[in-house]
């Protein structure tokens, strides 16, 4: 009895002894050295692996700024999620300064909701927009605005994204939106625009996408932009409005944020987010409700 | 007028899971009816309960635990556990032990994994297995055929794959005398679990899936041809083992190639695979047949195979368009 | 018989209009042509508003090698050159001609005689590709591959044989099968053009045998043509496919690509493209008109039309009985790789070979069920893929994975997702994965 014990514990003794030797070998001869800045830094990323940095994951780009790092500067590399506090722990490890922008969020530009946007077809198939976009025009009759299948809330890391069942678009929560980014490389329309969030949140926003002729984007959708550039003559001034391909566009660092080219808009495509509600009546009650809306949106 | 639009193909070959899952259930009535004809009333107990359990275990956890919307019962695949694992089982088993199996099968074998189409391993086996392992007295004392009316109070004997098992550990063949005759194996006129019994049956209804094709030939045929190669030698080499239309015809050998190993999900997807798959499965069977502590190997070779299926998917890739003759060419 | 060797599935046929004879289908009020009638790059407008054009009079230049021009097939006046929604599904640039009258070119020979190869002994190969390229001839099966470009192999490749795809393997169709009992001796020369054009002494006919008089036909009159075998094949889907015909046809496979069917020295040009070769090179006509089936179990009279070019679909429905109450789909091609369209204000353009109402029942997919691992679509692919695999990883976006299991070679046929049991939507995934693994290995190799 005495035996068995004493040979099962030599044998066991003996396998972990021979184990042990080898990991201790192994782990040394084929030891990969790192630089352990990129670990340090690593701790300081969220860790979502959103990939909104540009990088594949958090370590990616732990890795890129520390080679950035050893050439001297940070500039460029910014992590979308965890913003300006986390780029200054990063520099501060590693031993730099990081200057940053003002903070973005997701912009969905379009307004083409059941209401305004009728549907002309029916789309049969995997709940993709992508695959929805290989059809061509899709379900409705604009061939830019948004397909509906939410492609963008599945790409949404932190549950900023929602599809309103009413209108049949995402909203962006902007509490929540990181600006990473994905939502926008996730749309096969390309309608999601990580745009500066503004001064209190306040941005105005043409809310289409449609680079089709006037007559073509006005029958496709009520609320579509048909490039009649009466924006860009109130904007005269700041010169912020820019008509291209019979879309208008707002830059928003140029954008005094005067609200006039909302007015002038003879389709109610311009929309001003997150501005206090207006005190004077305005003219027609066509203007009021897509405001309404989209303060509401916002508010959410 | 809205016209519906979506990409190609805009037909369907109008094939479903349901015609499939339904189409083996019809390839089991035979059987199914022999069973009740051998086994009488105890057979239709089992059987019935077994079938009511599973779907009741399916149904009750796709709403209170998956809270899924969609109806998966009506797809017949809790049917087909149900049938499967009450052939699996002797006539003779208390009602609260089979619906303990029908929740290991359903609850443990199936959902746990997401529920159709997501289990790798067949659940009826894994069902039938859990039994057989914490159960193993019930689960092996096989009632003797032609009782009608009895179903716990049955009497019990000696089943071929119990007799063949004796034959290896006394080491004298002649104890193989005692086997049942093979008519008497063939229509199923001997002991043994439901869907054991009449080789005939299973083999039409294996028939009948092949022509509806909803199973391919590689799986049964390589299993069956494995078993009767590998058993004929060993026959050969020593007469204390069985002779090989005896082993192909004793125990759940042929319900397990023409019905358990043959399910989708858990075998592999190419033929070149199933052939692999087919061959494993007749070789461990006959070795845990012949020296292992169970008298029947193919539940555990199922099993094993299934967990095989993964690998074999990955490295069994089939023909591509064009290959062979790239080859050549490479070759060249 | 012969047939292709991996997969394929048989749908029913349902060729209702295989016994009406070919009608001509009439003129339209206004024809839209579509700068978008070919792969490749889009053809360059070469008229404008206002512009008078005759039947056969150039609208728009080749916008490039892999391009091909596009003739008026009516005469009158250009109203404007302004996007519009073609059979793709996208709005894009077109030519609108207002019809008034029906005048022709002077230097198309109308006549219905017939010209053969030995009145004509001064052509040659380069004559022949060049009449075919100015004629803005492209693959008329529906691939609408400029047809001058697979006339001209690359350097190191050297045709051997050329195969007439007149397989027709898509249910409801039945222009070419009507082609071939109705032309069988121009499309035998039309054969004997592009063996001249790409200089082999071989040349074969692949025909199913579901078209049994059209074969008996082809065989007689192919008697006086040195060189020309009527290949009989087994009736399955998709061996109209480029690479699953001349397996069937020659039994050699094409590799996967980048090798195209010249790497095994095969030409393949459809039946329908014959036709239109020797139209353009005997007859001096471009191509302006083809032969279009209008089918559907609902549509009144299924019908092959030879229709102009440019004729809008509302027109070729309303000659075979109005549009169907029940209609759900309307299908520009077949039913296993048509084109769902938008509406029927859509132009024909050379790659119509069908136009397919479908009813509001029979187009709706069965809602999907789990993946039951069945493994019916690996047995049922013709490349020899795992389509519930690749579906599964595009969908996980594992585009790495995808193509290493040879996504690229997937023809979308959709064998994979007829065969389904649980109604998968298989090809959607593996086409959005398809393109976006071609993207990647294009964005490589600029690198």
């Amino acid at each position: 009895m005495v035996n068995v014990i004493l040979i099962a514990v030599l044998v066991l003794g003996l396998i972990g002894l021979a184990s042990a030797v080898i990991l201790f070998v192994v782990s040394h001869k084929f030891a990969v050295h790192e630089d352990p800045r990129i670990a340090q830094v690593g701790a300081v990323l969220p860790q979502a692996n959103c990939g909104g940095c540009g990088y594949p994951g958090c370590s990616g780009f732990a890795a890129a700024c520390v080679k950035a790092a050893n050439e001297g500067s940070l500039e460029g590399k910014l992590c979308p999620v965890g913003g300006q506090p986390v780029m200054e722990q990063v520099a501060n490890i590693l031993g730099l300064t990081v200057e940053l922008g003002a903070p973005k969020v997701a912009v969905v530009r379009c307004n083409g909701t059941c209401e305004n946007r009728p549907r002309q077809a029916q789309f049969d198939g995997a709940k993709s927009c992508r695959v929805q976009q290989m059809t061509g025009m899709g379900e409705t009759g604009c061939g830019y605005g948004c397909l509906g299948c939410g492609d963008c809330v599945a790409k949404c890391q932190f549950d900023a994204l929602r599809m309103n069942p009413e209108t049949g678009l995402p909203e962006v929560d902007e509490e929540k939106c990181t600006a990473c980014g994905a939502c926008a490389k996730a749309c096969p329309r390309g309608i999601i625009e990580i745009r500066l969030k503004g001064p209190k949140g306040r941005r105005v926003v043409v809310l289409c996408n449609n680079k089709d002729k006037g007559a073509i984007a006005n029958k496709a959708c009520k609320a579509s932009c048909i490039g009649c550039g009466k924006c860009v003559k109130t904007c005269e001034k700041f010169e912020a409005i820019t008509l291209e391909n019979n879309l208008a566009y707002i830059d928003a660092e140029k954008c005094k944020m005067c609200r006039k080219c909302e007015e002038a808009c003879p389709k109610g495509a311009i929309h001003g987010f997150n501005f206090p509600p207006k005190k004077e009546k305005p003219a027609t009650a066509e203007q009021i409700t897509p405001n309404d809306q989209t303060t509401k949106q916002s508010n959410d | 007028m809205k016209p519906i639009i979506s990409l190609s193909p805009h037909v369907h070959g109008g094939d479903s899971v349901q015609k499939n899952m339904y189409g083996v259930c019809i390839a089991l009535v035979p059987a199914l009816l022999a069973s009740l004809w051998f086994f009488g009333l105890g057979a239709a107990i089992v059987l019935a309960t077994s079938v009511v359990s599973c779907v009741l275990f399916e149904w009750a956890i796709t709403k209170f635990l998956l809270k899924h919307p969609a109806c998966t019962i009506c797809d017949g695949s809790a049917i087909l556990t149900g049938l499967l694992l009450g052939f699996n089982l002797p006539s003779n088993l208390p009602l609260w032990l089979i619906v303990v199996g029908a929740l290991v099968a359903i609850g443990v074998g199936k959902m746990t994994f997401g529920g159709l189409g997501q289990n790798p391993f067949n659940p009826a086996l894994v069902g039938r297995v859990f039994l057989l392992i914490s159960f193993p007295v019930q689960m092996t004392s096989w009632p003797v055929a032609g009782q009608f009316t009895a179903y716990t109070d049955a009497k019990t004997a000696a089943t071929p794959l119990f007799i063949m098992q004796n034959a290896i550990s006394s080491g004298d063949p002649r104890v193989l005398e005692q086997l049942p005759d093979a008519t008497d194996m063939l229509i199923g006129q001997t002991g043994g679990s439901l869907g054991e019994v009449s080789a005939l049956l299973l083999l039409l209804g294996c028939a009948f899936m092949l022509w509806r094709k909803i199973i391919t030939w590689h799986i049964p045929v390589s299993i069956l041809g494995t078993v009767a190669i590998f058993s004929g030698i060993m026959h050969t080499v020593n007469p204390i083992y069985a002779m090989p239309h005896v082993v192909l015809m004793s125990g759940g050998l042929i319900l397990g190639a023409c019905f358990m190993a043959t399910d989708y999900v858990t075998s592999p997807m190419t033929a070149k695979g199933q052939l692999i798959y087919g061959v494993c499965i007749g070789l461990l069977t006959v070795i845990i047949r012949n020296w292992g502590a169970y008298p029947e190997g193919m539940s555990f070779a199922i099993l094993i195979m299934n967990a095989f299926t993964p690998l074999i998917n990955t490295y069994c890739k089939p023909k591509r368009f064009g290959e062979v003759i790239a080859r050549k060419e490479d070759k060249k | 018989m012969k047939t292709f060797k991996i997969g394929g599935v048989h749908p029913v046929e349902n060729k209702l209009s295989a016994s009406s004879p070919i009608r001509e289908a009439a003129l339209p009020k206004q024809a839209v042509f579509s700068m978008f009638q070919h792969i490749g790059a889009p053809a360059k407008p070469v008229v404008k508003k206002g512009d008078e054009v005759k039947v056969g009079t150039l609208l728009a230049e080749a916008g490039g090698f892999v391009s091909a021009p596009i003739h008026s097939s009516v005469s009158g006046k250009v109203s404007k050159v302004d996007v519009c929604l073609d059979a793709s599904g996208t709005r894009r640039m077109a030519v609108y001609v207002d019809v008034e009258g029906d005048e022709w070119e002077e230097s198309i020979d109308r006549s219905s005689a017939l010209v053969r190869l030995s009145d004509r002994p001064e052509l040659d190969g380069k004559t022949i590709i060049e009449k075919v390229k100015n004629a803005g001839i492209v693959g008329m099966g529906g691939a609408t591959f400029p047809c001058h470009v697979k006339l001209s192999p690359p350097p190191g490749c050297k045709a051997e044989c050329v195969i007439i795809n007149a397989v027709e393997c898509e249910p409801y169709l039945t222009a070419d099968h009507r082609l071939m009992l109705e032309h069988p001796e121009e499309i035998l020369v039309g054969l004997q053009l592009i063996m001249k054009a790409v200089d082999v002494k071989k040349g074969y006919i692949g025909i199913e045998n579901n078209k049994s008089d059209a074969i008996a036909l082809m065989k007689e009159k192919a008697k006086g043509y040195e060189g020309i075998g009527i290949v009989p094949l087994k009736v399955k889907y998709p061996q109209g496919g480029e690479k699953q015909l001349i397996d069937a046809v020659i039994g050699r496979q094409v590799p996967a690509p980048p090798a195209i069917p010249i790497s095994v020295g095969a030409v393949v040009q459809n039946v329908g493209t014959a036709f239109a070769i020797y139209q353009a090179v005997m007859k001096n006509k471009p191509l302006i008109d083809r032969i279009i089936t209008v089918t559907g179990k609902s549509v009144k009279q299924p019908s092959n039309l030879l229709a102009r070019l440019g004729t809008p679909f509302q027109q070729l429905i309303d000659e075979c009985g109005s549009l169907p109450e029940d209609t759900g789909k309307i299908i520009g091609g077949g039913p296993m790789m048509g084109k769902a369209l938008l509406s029927l204000d859509v132009p024909m353009t050379k790659g119509s070979s069908g136009l397919l109402i479908m009813n509001d029942k029979e187009a709706r997919r069965s809602e999907a069920q789990p993946c039951i691992r069945c493994a019916k679509c690996v047995s049922a692919c013709p490349m020899g893929l795992e389509p519930y695999l690749l579906s599964k990883q595009s969908k996980q976006e594992d585009w790495e994975g995808a193509e290493k299991n040879d996504i690229v070679s997937c023809i979308e046929c959709g064998s994979c997702q007829f065969t389904c049991p649980s109604n998968r939507p298989l090809l959607d995934m593996i086409r959005l994965g398809k393109s976006t693994v071609m993207g990647i290995i294009k964005s490589r190799a600029a690198k």
